[in-house]
């Protein structure tokens, strides 16, 4: 059996009694067994959508736009299709327009209906024109070759600020979209959300303090980029197999586009490398998926890693002017945040991520008056999705550097004022009624919050103290920052999971699930949970997740609700055979179900007697009372309860070449009870190295013409291992009452920190205030310069 | 399109493969089942593709087929398997190093590479040997600790065998 290594978080504070007693019952969970599918990947078996092949797959390559904006006057590709490995050639001729949205969303999504298979004009560089379908790909890019298009190219919009300027040129203004807000105002979405009056509110301040933070895009590049293979089954279902965080989302928007029913479909998940939010896009599986249909062939679209920059789906970047209204003995009265946020050619999540940049990041400091006021524009840029954090670390970028400087303004230890005003254990979440995701919400009472924990062991850990004695002279000097942060756990009142969990003749389990692991450990957290409840190992659990034809619904892997949302409804169907096998053996042994006990894999009776789960299963399939011990459950929460965590950090900034060195990094995170402590820290490490880039290396470059120019590894940067710094993750313990087991979510929030936290950490060793993210050495060179 | 023999080594069995002229050595391996060898970029900047050759590593998307014949080829399939995984897949999955899986096998390569060289590495070392494989998941923090474990248990084996 796989070691059992390490164990449970030490606990040095008081989380009450009844809570560490929790604690102290757990023989599954709050451990961290080997992952369940750990082995397989590192031996490197066929377990990811292009490990299999099936026979007869043609390869799709796509021919994207090169203007940002123009319309398709037409398109010849008569050459192309008399190539004799060409099979089959889509474009906007041949393939129907059907409004919809690829966001992958539940059901009626959030997001605009604004998208087609193929536009009639494209919006932005590398917007689908024509695909090919071909034996081989260098036969499909060869065809490609062939494509002849005569554009109108029509002007370009590329900032936000141009998108709603008097008399922009309108980039969605044909008849066809539905749920844009503004179309003729180029605005994807608008959002407006108050509590209090918050001009009220600034009059009543002794201070305001009104700043304006720029972050821009980035990308999700998960190492494997987004890939199909589809394929006609013998019953000539069409099958796909996807790189995707919603199979059931997927299966429902392929069922609109290809105007075929959802019964005709089945898409499974197979292992994915990586998804963070991008891969909630149902961004490529309609093309392959109407080749063959078209065909008959299998046939398979992976992008390349150019394509996967430019094409896929990005951080909305942000402009947010924030103002505070504060007294001079640090109480926060008002807050408001004014977003603009550029979606990019596609409105694809731009309701819903706005509205979680106010709605994660407003509340975690409690004024009397908030006012919120958000627009999403369309430019013909690359298109904003969901990206881990969702909205949030756009949010936080702006609140927490704000924090800093009103603690400077205030001559406040910035620690001290965050204090003063952060939400805690018992308050309401204000806004939560007034900004839900995407419109109204439901009320939100905390019941756990480590938050003070968090910062306690983050101000020893990277001594805090010591900020006071840098030497301010010298060409390298140091300074050290923090934040604060929370985020949410699944979308209360949308999120649903469901489970189904049946005893084999052994006494194992199998355990299917809708739920979606995108790489985050979930297959194995909810094996935990199932073997927990039950009373037995992970070795008694076979799980299988994520096939729409096999596995109940789940909404997807999105807004950190897995262990939260779908941990629960595992929870409950587990509960549910537990009490089933008890039952069996009442019944085996003509007693009263009472005062049995079920735990290490068998059902023990107050007189001593037992009786293996093996031995009720085989019983109740084969012999007494014959009937399969199963159950299922679903869940859906009305509560969200927020991790919460605080990051610090210690760097060393050369003043001659603008270098930045963060040298040392501290994340304390409360994510509630941590059912596998292991995966909960690499969660948080993972967080923190995609966070700075975010912060310091990862950023868009484009020319004049809206094209990209560093579409690649080499010229878009993202953290390798010799960037990064000493990093230590620390599991802070609470116990979440609404959670599996006590636990919250944590795979989000980490992002949340790096960026305003870098800016805290190089204004304390420069006392540079930098408002607009990444940081790069250049900014820092210019900046000391202006200064002189 | 035209055709090579690809003659060479493959995980200490020889294969003679015809392949079109012009392929890269991961779609080689890739479409002879060798499915370990992960595409990341295409471009040399990932190391998902690493392999061996003649004993050093290498990343196959930028290697022609042509260019690696004639040598000796390991492939994470050929490091360990399930009957009998080596000691670094193992400390990769002790360590916590493997969440979503992509990198991993690359990252296994690379920690043979090293070991092979330097049995007892640092954990600068070891950053030094991680750093041509982007992870998107895992911060590298599990990773240096699983090249860590993974001399420690090499160390402990050889001491065990009597061996240096
Ligand atoms: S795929 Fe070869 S280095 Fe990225
Ligand atoms: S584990 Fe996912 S890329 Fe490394």
């Amino acid at each position: 059996m796989a070691e059992d290594t390490k164990n449970a978080t030490e606990t040095p504070w008081d989380i009450g009694e009844e809570s560490m007693a929790e604690y102290d019952r757990f023989k599954v969970v709050n451990k961290s067994p080997r992952r369940v599918d750990a082995m397989k990947l590192a031996l490197g078996k066929g377990t990811f959508t292009d490990d299999l092949t099936p026979p007869g797959m043609l390869h799709v390559k796509m021919l994207g736009s090169p203007h940002a904006h123009a319309r398709i006057l037409s398109i010849d590709t008569t050459e192309a299709e008399a190539m004799p490995d060409v099979h089959c050639v889509l474009n906007m001729y041949n393939v129907k327009a059907i409004p919809h949205t690829t966001a992958g969303q539940g059901f009626p999504e959030p997001s605009p209906w604004d998208a087609l298979c193929f536009p009639e004009k494209v919006r932005f560089v590398g917007d689908r024109v024509c695909a090919v379908a071909a034996e081989t790909e260098a036969a499909a890019l060869r065809a490609l070759e062939t494509i002849k298009v005569e554009y109108e190219v029509l002007p370009a919009i590329l900032s936000p600020e141009e998108a709603v300027a008097e008399g922009a040129v309108k980039i969605h203004e044909h008849p066809e979209p539905t749920g844009i807000s503004k179309p003729e105002m180029n605005l994807a979405c608008t959002l407006g959300a108050s509590v209090g009056d918050v001009e009220a509110g600034f009059a009543a301040s002794d201070r305001v303090i009104e700043r304006t933070y720029r972050i821009g895009y980035a990308q999700q590049s998960p190492i494997e980029p987004h890939i199909a293979v589809t394929w006609l089954d013998e019953d000539e279902r069409l099958t796909v197999r996807v790189a995707t965080q919603v199979p059931f989302h997927s299966r429902r928007i392929l069922a609109q586009v290809l105007e075929i029913p959802v019964s005709r479909i089945r898409v499974i998940k197979p292992r994915i490398g990586g998804g963070f939010g991008v891969k909630q896009e149902v961004l490529l599986e309609d093309v392959p998926a109407l080749v063959t249909l078209r065909t008959g062939r299998p046939a398979r679209w992976a992008l390349t890693r150019p394509e996967e920059l430019v094409s896929a789906r990005t951080r909305h970047p942000s402009i947010l002017t924030m103002k505070a209204g504060v007294n001079d003995d640090g109480t926060l009265v008002a807050l408001s945040m004014e977003v603009l946020g550029n979606s990019g050619a596609y409105g694809a999540h731009a309701l819903t991520v706005v509205s979680c940049t106010g709605g994660k990041a407003l509340p975690l400091y409690k004024a009397e008056h908030y006012r919120f006021d958000a627009r999403v524009a369309y430019t013909n840029l690359p298109v904003g999705g969901a990206f881990r954090g969702y909205g949030a670390p756009q949010g936080f970028y702006a609140v927490e550097i704000l924090m800093d400087e009103i603690a400077h303004e205030l001559g406040m230890d910035p620690i001290a004022l965050r204090e003063k005003n952060m939400i805690g254990s018992g308050d309401d979440n204000p806004l939560a009624v007034a900004l839900g995701e995407g419109g109204e919400g439901f009320p939100q009472r905390i019941r756990s919050c480590g938050l003070p924990q968090c910062i306690e062991i983050g101000r020893e850990k990277i001594g805090w103290e010591r900020r006071k004695s840098f030497d301010k002279t010298g060409t390298k000097r140091r300074g050290i920052g923090m934040v604060a942060l929370m985020q949410g756990s699944g979308i209360p009142g949308v999120d649903m999971a469901s489970s189904f969990i049946k005893l084999n003749d052994d006494g194992s389990f199998n355990l299917l699930t809708g739920a979606t692991d995108i790489g985050t450990g979930s297959d194995t957290v909810l094996s935990q949970i199932a073997a927990e409840e039950l009373g037995v190992t992970v070795d008694d659990i076979i799980i299988y997740t994520a096939d729409t034809d096999l596995t109940p619904f789940d909404t997807g892997a999105y807004a950190s609700s897995t262990t939260y949302i779908s941990g629960t409804s595992v929870k409950k169907a587990a509960a549910g055979v537990r009490r089933q096998i008890v039952a069996a053996a009442a019944d085996i042994w003509k007693c009263e179900a009472d005062g049995l006990v079920a735990a290490n894999k068998q059902v023990k009776h107050p007189d001593g007697r037992t009786l293996s789960y093996g031995d009720i299963c085989r019983s109740t399939l084969y012999h007494h009372n014959q009937h399969q011990i199963m159950d299922h459950a679903s869940h859906l929460s009305y509560e969200c309860p927020p991790p919460f965590s605080a990051h610090f950090c210690e760097v060393e900034v050369d003043v001659e070449t603008g270098e930045i060195k963060v040298l040392n990094y501290v994340a304390a995170v409360d994510c509630g009870v941590a059912i596998h402590p292991t995966a909960a820290e690499g969660q948080t490490e993972g967080g923190v190295q995609m966070g700075l880039g975010y912060a310091l290396s990862e950023r868009y470059l484009f020319d004049d013409k809206g094209v990209m120019q560093n579409a690649s590894f080499a010229d878009y940067k993202i953290f390798s291992a010799l960037d990064m710094p000493e990093l230590e993750a620390v599991l802070v313990p609470t116990y979440e009452p609404s959670g599996p087991f006590g636990a919250k979510s944590v795979s989000e929030i980490p992002i949340n920190g790096p960026a305003p936290l870098l800016s805290n950490a190089v204004f304390d060793a420069i006392g540079v205030r930098f408002r607009e993210a990444p940081i790069t050495p250049e900014m820092i060179w210019r900046a000391l310069r202006e200064e002189g | 399109m035209s055709s090579i023999t690809f003659e060479a080594t493959v995980n200490g069995r020889p294969v003679r493969w015809e392949v079109p002229a012009g392929e890269f050595l991961t779609e080689t391996l890739r479409s002879h089942g060798l499915i370990g060898t992960k595409r990341g970029c295409e471009s040399g900047d990932c190391g998902a593709c690493a392999i061996l050759l003649d004993g050093v590593e290498v990343n196959s998307c930028v290697v022609l087929a042509a260019q690696a014949s004639g040598h000796d080829i390991v492939t994470v399939e050929g490091i360990g398997d399930a009957r009998a995984p080596h000691p670094i897949q193992e400390a990769f999955v002790d360590a916590g190093a493997v969440q979503c899986g992509y990198c991993t096998p690359g990252m296994v390569v690379a920690t043979k590479a090293l070991l092979d060289e330097n049995p007892t590495p640092t954990r600068d070392d070891a950053r030094h040997a991680l750093a041509g494989h982007l992870c998107r998941c895992t911060g590298y923090v599990k990773c240096l600790d699983a090249v860590e474990l993974a001399a420690e248990r090499t160390a402990n084996a050889d001491a065990a065998h009597g061996g240096a």
